[in-house]
């Protein structure tokens, strides 16, 4: 296949096409990108620093130079329903004279200013990279900090190189870990969840804790989406952990089972299959009151009632369209094909960043025939194979949006910059919608590879 | 109000930026090589700072941007990140096949030690850069100066190590171009080209990062400066440098390595500063003025005469990068307006001393730039002496909206308009294009807060 579609020197093993009579081979994933290599993956203070954003009544200082800070400055659509603490940019700054000397007194002056100004409910101290290797003790930082102020002060060990985005979200998991288990637990239902790896993107986890409520659990905690450092602090009094994502944050559902002995499920929230199961999977956890699952069966019933026959237009205009997937997590790639499938559309190329080789294996089983799969891709491959398989759509994040629309093909960001809520049945309505309003846009019609100038 | 925690009343801070009027180094260098045609920039660092660096140029600019990175691992943070980088150069030759890789360092490579000019050239005697491909290198800390910074040293860099000189002197004219958008690059070529002026301008990102669409995703667009025309910068009759902090010292290397003289300039941005780049341009390449252009700049200065009272005593405040800043508080001023606050992240002697002498004409002025020059600063400065007008980068819009300022989108970066990249800021043509917008948020202010029986129609 490789000299089919002419990829890239190297990255063999990180491409397979399903065909009946290819070989059965594991994909190459959990490696390190080449270097040298055009990656659209980031680094670890990229995976501390999107998990811990949305936390809303805690300032975030990003201890270093003061590019960290700048980039990463509001570029996440997390919505808060009070205070936006994280919407703002606060850095150190490093000089060169504090790389020579230190920057533990700088960090310590910055966070008091901060502290006093801003009466946050803790503060998150992320390390980049050059902290890493000049040594500072921001655990010591913190420590004083936190005892003279009394605030929780936890510090993230973001060192960018120390490895791949996952280890990002561990340490922010860590950082979390530290707060959980040190506020009151009292009143808490035993119908009680925390739901984990929801950022509130759009206002996605708004809807996701309504449909739980609705069914009469008690939500203690989203983390991260709307988050507070109270109810964060409290979430160990939670029955479960409902975990959604599949890389960020089931670190810390395994480390709260151990700790706290509350067990977790993984779910998706995106199509009506997944959202429905996410609902259902809960419900069955709580077979002691059997009218929590009558009433998940109730919304389910209603909600799909509600979208489903206005979905039947796109359907009916999307039917037989290919989509190209390639998004950060593998979980979500699942999750896109089946909702495609419900417009009507197949998936021809499906990737991500950072997918283990238990996702890659069943991402093989969901895709049909000739379907490529791709770990850890770039520009270059991601357009090849879009041209290639004729795609109509590409599914993907910042850095693929502006692929699609040079290529002249629909795009759907299903990353940070979505623009409406894609979670849950209305979001599994936006998403059809959204498809449907790109990929039948008269724009495509006057570009270049159509014939262009008529 | 999303600014709500900003207090009125200015304490000295110790450390701390709290929202920032700049951005580091390595993204300056990233945006200064892709002006180059055919090629690669690449960044010696962790994954992170690439993908940051091309995300943001993504943003602002709607396009696809190539880039790729030496993906330092803790190895690499003990060890030195040599091997990262020699795997690198062999990587992208064999793989991107660029004709040039633009190599710029980061905090992390820098903290190490690694010396870039030190691996290309052991790049180059191991024969990993093939036969007519070149990797140039800068040096870009993330921990000193700014993302323009950055932009100088990158430009610095290809000036320096592309230039030659054959001994035979051409009738050319070298433009080094200040941190500036695509659509102001244009403006600069069919301003000399409108003279009759033979120039090498360089960087130029036009047509690399407002590239059509074409239905194919090229990584290397079909603008950007040559290899042939940057070696040719070492015989040209002289250069201008185009901003005193971002072109002139490529101008300088130029002088230095090959006696090519040069004459700073700023950033031709409004009337004055246009005015100087023509008449600078206009004798270096022994052209004259031709009608074109001056009927252009007559246009502007009647635009400017007709809507004059509209323009008188209006308060600005201004922040982004020091060679679009000195133009425009100078623009400003000959508009009439009062520029009253202004804010830069990048540091330097040099560009304080720029601006105070444009300020003269605007006693009283607040001026900060480097360290704790952050939007945080501006907002207090604006919560003690109200503006008419806001301008700068995206970044402003959250004062614009907590102080209901009418704000004009100017600088780097511009994350929620269009029009940028297309539409230049240089020369005259760019001057009005300021004047309309400037003329239009004020205006349209107008229209919406004023008393029903002082609605004009006419204005």
């Amino acid at each position: 296949m490789a000299e089919m579609i002419g990829i890239l020197e190297g990255r063999e093993g990180q491409v397979y096409e399903k065909r009946q009579d290819g070989p059965e081979i594991d994909i190459a994933c959990d490696t390190k990108s080449l270097s040298g290599s055009v990656s659209q993956r980031a680094c670890v203070f990229c995976g501390s620093r999107v998990v811990l954003y949305p936390v809303a009544d805690a300032i975030h200082i990003v201890h270093g130079p003061i590019g960290c800070a700048a980039y990463t400055w509001d570029i996440r659509g997390a919505v808060s329903s009070g205070p936006e603490l994280h919407r703002l940019s606060f850095s150190t700054d490093l000089q060169e004279m504090d790389v020579i000397y230190g920057g533990e007194k700088k960090l310590y002056r910055s966070l008091v200013e901060l502290i006093d100004q801003y009466q946050p409910n803790a503060a998150f101290i992320y390390s980049t990279c050059i902290i890493g290797l000049i040594g500072d003790d921001i655990d010591a930082v913190c420590k004083k900090v936190a005892k003279e102020k009394g605030i929780p002060v936890m510090p993230v060990h973001s060192e960018g190189f120390k490895g791949t985005k996952k280890d990002g979200y561990k340490a922010a998991c860590s950082a979390l870990m530290k707060l959980i288990g040190t506020g009151p637990t009292e009143g808490i239902s035993k119908y009680s969840i925390n739901i984990l790896g929801e950022f509130n993107l759009a206002g996605e986890a708004w809807i996701i804790r309504e449909y739980y409520e609705k069914m009469g659990i008690e939500v203690v905690a989203t983390m991260t989406g709307d988050g507070r450092i109270d109810a964060i602090r409290r979430s160990h009094g939670a029955s479960l952990n409902v975990v959604q994502c599949s890389g960020s944050m089931t670190s810390l559902a395994k480390d709260m089972e151990e700790k706290y002995g509350i067990p977790y499920i993984r779910v998706s929230y995106f199509g009506f299959e997944d959202m429905s199961k996410s609902l259902y999977d809960v419900a069955a956890l709580f077979p002691d009151r059997p009218e929590i699952m009558k009433r998940a069966k109730e919304i389910v019933r209603d909600e799909i009632r509600k979208y489903y026959p206005e979905m039947q237009k796109f359907k009916a205009a999307l039917t037989g369209k290919k989509a190209a997937i390639y998004v950060g997590g593998a979980f979500k790639t699942f999750s896109l094909i089946k909702a495609l499938r419900t417009i009507g559309m197949s998936v021809v190329l499906a990737g991500s960043q950072t997918g283990n080789k238990d996702d890659y294996r069943r991402l093989k089983e969901m895709c049909q025939e000739g379907t490529v799969i791709v770990d850890d891709s770039n520009p270059v491959e991601l357009s090849k194979f879009v041209l290639e398989k004729e795609a109509d759509l590409l599914i993907g994040g910042v850095k693929e949006r502006p692929i699609a629309f040079k290529l002249g093909v629909g795009f759907c960001d299903h990353n940070h910059e979505r623009k409406i809520p894609l979670a849950g049945f209305v979001g599994m309505y936006n998403f059809a919608k959204e498809v449907y309003e790109s990929v039948m846009s008269p724009v495509w019609q006057f570009a270049p590879r159509k014939g262009g100038l008529r | 109000m999303l600014l709500r925690h900003t207090p009125k009343e200015v304490k000295e801070r110790e450390g701390l930026t709290i929202n920032p009027a700049k951005t580091c180094q390595p993204i300056g260098a990233m945006y200064a090589a892709l002006g180059i045609h055919g090629c690669l920039p690449h960044s010696h660092g962790s994954q992170g700072c690439c993908s940051y660096h091309r995300s943001t140029l993504t943003r602002h600019y709607k396009e696809p941007v190539m880039a790729a990175t030496s993906s330092f691992t803790e190895g690499a943070s003990v060890f030195g990140g040599q091997a990262n980088l020699l795997q690198s150069i062999e990587t992208i030759f064999a793989v991107y096949d660029p004709d040039i890789i633009a190599v710029h360092s980061t905090c992390l490579s820098e903290t190490i030690g690694d010396d870039l000019q030190q691996i290309t050239k052991k790049a180059k005697d191991d024969s990993k850069i093939p036969e007519g491909k070149y990797v140039i290198y800068a040096s870009t800390p993330s921990f000193i100066g700014s993302h323009i910074t950055g932009y100088a040293n990158m430009v610095t860099g290809m000036a320096e190590q592309f230039s030659v000189s054959t001994g035979e002197k051409k009738d050319q004219v070298n433009i080094v171009a200040g941190w500036m958008e695509p659509s102001d690059m244009r403006e600069i070529k069919d301003i000399s080209k409108a003279m009759g002026a033979k120039i090498v301008l360089f960087p130029d990102t036009s047509d690399v990062l407002d590239a059509p669409q074409t239905g194919k995703h090229e990584i290397y667009p079909k603008g950007g400066v040559t290899v042939e025309e940057l070696k040719s910068t070492g015989d040209s009759k002289c250069s201008l440098a185009l901003g005193c902090i971002s072109a002139e010292p490529a101008a300088i290397a130029l002088d230095k390595k090959h006696k090519v003289p040069f004459e700073t300039l700023d950033m031709p941005i409004g009337l004055s500063a246009t005015d100087r780049f023509i008449m600078s341009l206009s004798k270096a390449a022994g052209v004259k003025v031709p009608a074109e252009i001056t009927a252009a700049r007559g246009r502007l200065v009647d635009v400017m005469a007709d809507m004059e009272q509209y323009f008188h005593g209006k308060k600005v405040a201004l922040f982004g990068d020091p060679d679009q800043l000195i133009p425009l508080v100078e623009f400003l001023l000959d508009l009439n307006m009062k520029p009253v606050h202004i804010v830069s992240g990048t540091p330097g002697q040099r560009f304080e001393k720029r601006m105070k002498e444009v300020l003269v004409r605007a006693p009283g002025a607040n001026f900060k730039n480097g360290l704790n020059a952050d939007m945080f600063l501006l907002h207090q400065w604006i919560k003690n002496e109200p503006v008419d007008l806001l301008i700068g980068n995206t970044y402003g819009k959250y004062i614009a909206r907590d102080e209901d300022i009418p704000f004009i989108r100017f600088g780097f970066p511009i994350l929620d308009r269009i029009g940028h990249s297309y539409f230049p800021n240089v020369g005259y043509n760019g001057a009005l294009r300021l004047v309309e917008k400037i003329l239009s948020v004020l205006m349209d202010r107008q229209d919406r807060t004023a008393l029903e029986e002082k609605f004009e129609l006419v204005m």
